[in-house]
């Protein structure tokens, strides 16, 4: 071959690889007929509602392959007794263990419930902030993500979580956590922890709706947050919220 | 040509090859490195595409409607609420595969004990049961269709949904007095409890007429009613379902 004609094939190979390369992005963004900018997700949480059965731990595990390991959550239930000596003892909840012993006689209680957490997808989110990489960041929508592949597995944000929302998963060494369920939201479905609540303790919606489940449980009840003081700002909003509560 | 290049001085044909090898190099490496991990708009991207992707596991309980009647069934039930897949598991795969693929169906007792065990966290007005005096050794589905658990008839006892209450009532002074002499209960109630509500005692002279000086009611402690706690209602300060003071 001419060295001419190697240039001449060799560019013109190139560049129609390379047009090729854009068209393949775009056809993968246009499949998907969703706006992120026109959504806003949050969540409500009626405390009272809560019978701590644990599907929701179970659903979220199932729907997003989080380790089954007692100790990896991306949403959780802690149980909370108050004894009539104001001792605070909070349990976290194992939906395989059967939960009848009461590490507390009930006759010792002052009152007791449950409390479904999660990621609040805070606002101002201090995991954001502190990542070294860039890796965690928050979507047109409102959602808090983490990319696994710029991920370094450094804890910073595990650290940084107020909440504790956040683990590091086993099988990725990465920050995992919640994420609404996202591949189920953008599609129109519930996250799956609030697909399977038998008591609608869980409530999701579209803040940007104004007919949306989230609204009108906004306008019932009084909102609390976790941490206020934080100024963290979550969209996970708590109904009949417990002082003791942290 | 030849003659140009042994004009060049031997040492700077070598830095020069090795600077042209190093740039061909980096340019090489670069264009390795995916778009996504170099600009902040890609990687973003890649990572929200990464997530729409995960496959969904929960199907929802309306696809379910399409083929099985247990939806409409359910519906009206008291178990309205609760997902079709909240008891039989991730069912995605079998609303594209109803034929080789089954979602599981657990008839064991342990399935709705996990609901419906009395536990004292749980909110009051939540259906409990003692597993081990409610009909044991048989299957819960014998006597209550899941898709539609109404028991054969409407419970007659408010312990059935106030167990806690019931419970420390037992053990009070106020051990003796029915429910219903504090409260009317329309039979509404304990079908829709929440939608229905029994009334609750509006003032002091309810108590008064057992506990006043001027009540002929025998064998309580008898107060004065215009002075004792003057301006509170009584259960301002005694829990009604446990009145004692210590
Ligand atoms: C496309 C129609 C279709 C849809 C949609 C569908 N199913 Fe089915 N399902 C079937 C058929 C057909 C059978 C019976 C298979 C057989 O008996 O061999 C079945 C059987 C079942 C069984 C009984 C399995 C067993 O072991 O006996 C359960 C439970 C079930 N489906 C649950 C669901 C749930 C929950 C959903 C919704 C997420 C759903 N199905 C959606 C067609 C469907
Ligand atoms: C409270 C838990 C529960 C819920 C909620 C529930 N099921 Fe079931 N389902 C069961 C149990 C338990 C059985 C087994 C019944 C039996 O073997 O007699 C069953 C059986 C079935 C069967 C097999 C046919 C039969 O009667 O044996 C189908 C189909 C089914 N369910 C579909 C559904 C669909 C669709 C929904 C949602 C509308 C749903 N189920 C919701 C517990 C549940
Ligand atoms: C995931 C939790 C969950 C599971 C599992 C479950 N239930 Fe229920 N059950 C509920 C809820 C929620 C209600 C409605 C309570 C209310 O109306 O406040 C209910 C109501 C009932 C009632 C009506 C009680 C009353 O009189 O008010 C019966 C009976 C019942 N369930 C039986 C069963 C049986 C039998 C099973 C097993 C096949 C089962 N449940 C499994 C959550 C559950
Ligand atoms: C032998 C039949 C039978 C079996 C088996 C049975 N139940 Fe019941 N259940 C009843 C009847 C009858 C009632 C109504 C009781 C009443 O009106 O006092 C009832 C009531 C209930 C209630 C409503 C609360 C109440 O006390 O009224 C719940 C919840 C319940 N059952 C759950 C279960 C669960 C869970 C199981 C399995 C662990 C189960 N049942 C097994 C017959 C049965
Ligand atoms: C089927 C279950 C069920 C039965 C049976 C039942 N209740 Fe209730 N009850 C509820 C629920 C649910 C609530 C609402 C709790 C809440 O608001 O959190 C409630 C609320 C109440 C309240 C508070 C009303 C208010 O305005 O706050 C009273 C009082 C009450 N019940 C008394 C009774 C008495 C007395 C009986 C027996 C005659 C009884 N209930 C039987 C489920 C039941
Ligand atoms: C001596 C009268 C009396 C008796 C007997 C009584 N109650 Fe009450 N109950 C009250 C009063 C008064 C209130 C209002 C308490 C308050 O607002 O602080 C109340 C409140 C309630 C409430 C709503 C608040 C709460 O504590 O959750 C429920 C539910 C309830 N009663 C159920 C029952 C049941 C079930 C029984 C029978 C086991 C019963 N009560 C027996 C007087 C009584
Ligand atoms: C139907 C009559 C009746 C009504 C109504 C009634 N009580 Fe009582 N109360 C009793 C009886 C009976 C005793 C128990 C006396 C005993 O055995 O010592 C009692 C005991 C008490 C005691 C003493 C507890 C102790 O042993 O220290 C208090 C306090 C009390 N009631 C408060 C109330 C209040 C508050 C109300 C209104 C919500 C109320 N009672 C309504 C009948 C009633
Ligand atoms: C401000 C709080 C308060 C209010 C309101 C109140 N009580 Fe009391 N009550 C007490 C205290 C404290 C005692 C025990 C010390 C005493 O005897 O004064 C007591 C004692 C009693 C006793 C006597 C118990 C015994 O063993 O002798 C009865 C009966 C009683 N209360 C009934 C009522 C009734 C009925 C009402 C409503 C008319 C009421 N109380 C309102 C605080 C209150």
């Amino acid at each position: 071959m001419e060295r001419r004609n190697f240039f001449k094939k060799g560019m013109t190979l190139l560049t129609q690889l390379g047009v090729l390369s854009t068209f393949a992005k775009k056809a993968k963004a246009e499949t998907n007929g969703y706006d992120p900018s026109k959504h806003y997700y949050g969540m409500g949480i009626q405390v009272n509602k809560c019978i701590g059965c644990g599907k929701c731990m179970e659903a979220c595990k199932e729907e997003n392959g989080v380790p089954k390991e007692p100790f990896y959550f991306r949403t959780w239930v802690e149980r909370y007794i108050i004894k009539k000596d104001a001792e605070v003892i909070v349990q976290s909840i194992d939906p395989r263990i059967d939960r009848i012993g009461n590490s507390v006689p009930e006759n010792e209680m002052m009152r007791s419930f449950f409390v479904p957490k999660l990621c609040n997808h805070c606002d101002h989110p201090p995991c954001v902030q502190v990542c070294p990489v860039g890796a965690t960041f928050k979507t047109d929508d409102g959602v808090i993500l983490v990319d696994s592949d710029r991920c370094i597995g450094c804890r910073y944000c595990i650290q940084a979580c107020p909440y504790g929302a956040r683990y590091l998963n086993p099988v990725t060494s990465t920050a995992d956590k919640c994420t609404f369920c996202y591949h189920r939201i953008t599609k129109g479905m519930l996250p799956a922890c609030v697909e399977v609540c038998p008591t609608q303790a869980r409530i999701f919606g579209d803040i940007k709706s104004t007919a949306s489940p989230l609204t009108r449980f906004k306008r019932m009840f009084k909102l609390h947050v976790l941490k206020p003081s934080l100024n963290t700002d979550p969209k996970v909003q708590y109904a009949d919220l417990d002082g003791e509560v942290r | 040509m030849k003659r140009l290049l042994q004009k060049i001085p031997d040492s700077l044909l070598r830095v020069g090859t090795a600077f042209i090898v190093f740039i061909a190099a980096v340019i090489l490496v670069r264009s390795l490195i995916p778009a996504s991990l170099k600009n902040t708009e890609e990687h973003r991207k890649a990572t929200v595409e990464r997530e729409v992707a995960h496959p969904v596991r929960y199907a929802g309980s309306e696809v379910c409607a399409d083929c099985h009647e247990q939806f409409e069934l359910k519906k009206k039930g008291y178990h309205k609420n609760l997902a079709c897949e909240t008891c039989h598991g991730v069912a995605k795969e079998h609303t594209e595969n109803p034929g080789d693929v089954k979602p599981v169906k657990n008839t064991k007792r342990e399935a709705c004990v996990l609901c419906h065990i009395y536990n004292p966290s749980r909110p009051t007005g939540f259906p409990q049961i003692n597993p081990s005096i409610h009909n044991p050794m048989r299957l819960c589905i014998e006597c209550h269709n899941p898709h539609d658990p109404k028991p054969q008839h409407t419970p007659q006892e408010c312990q059935a949904c106030h167990a806690q209450i019931a419970r420390t009532k037992a053990v009070s002074s106020h051990a003796r007095l029915e429910c219903t002499t504090c409260h009317t209960v329309p039979e509404q109630h304990k079908i829709t409890p929440r939608q229905v509500r029994p009334t609750i005692p509006s003032d002091r002279s309810f108590c008064g007429k057992c506990h006043a000086k001027e009540s002929k009611f025998v064998g309580t402690p008898k107060i004065d009613l215009v002075m004792h706690g003057e301006k509170y209602l009584c259960w301002q300060c005694h829990y009604p379902h446990m009145p004692e003071v210590e």
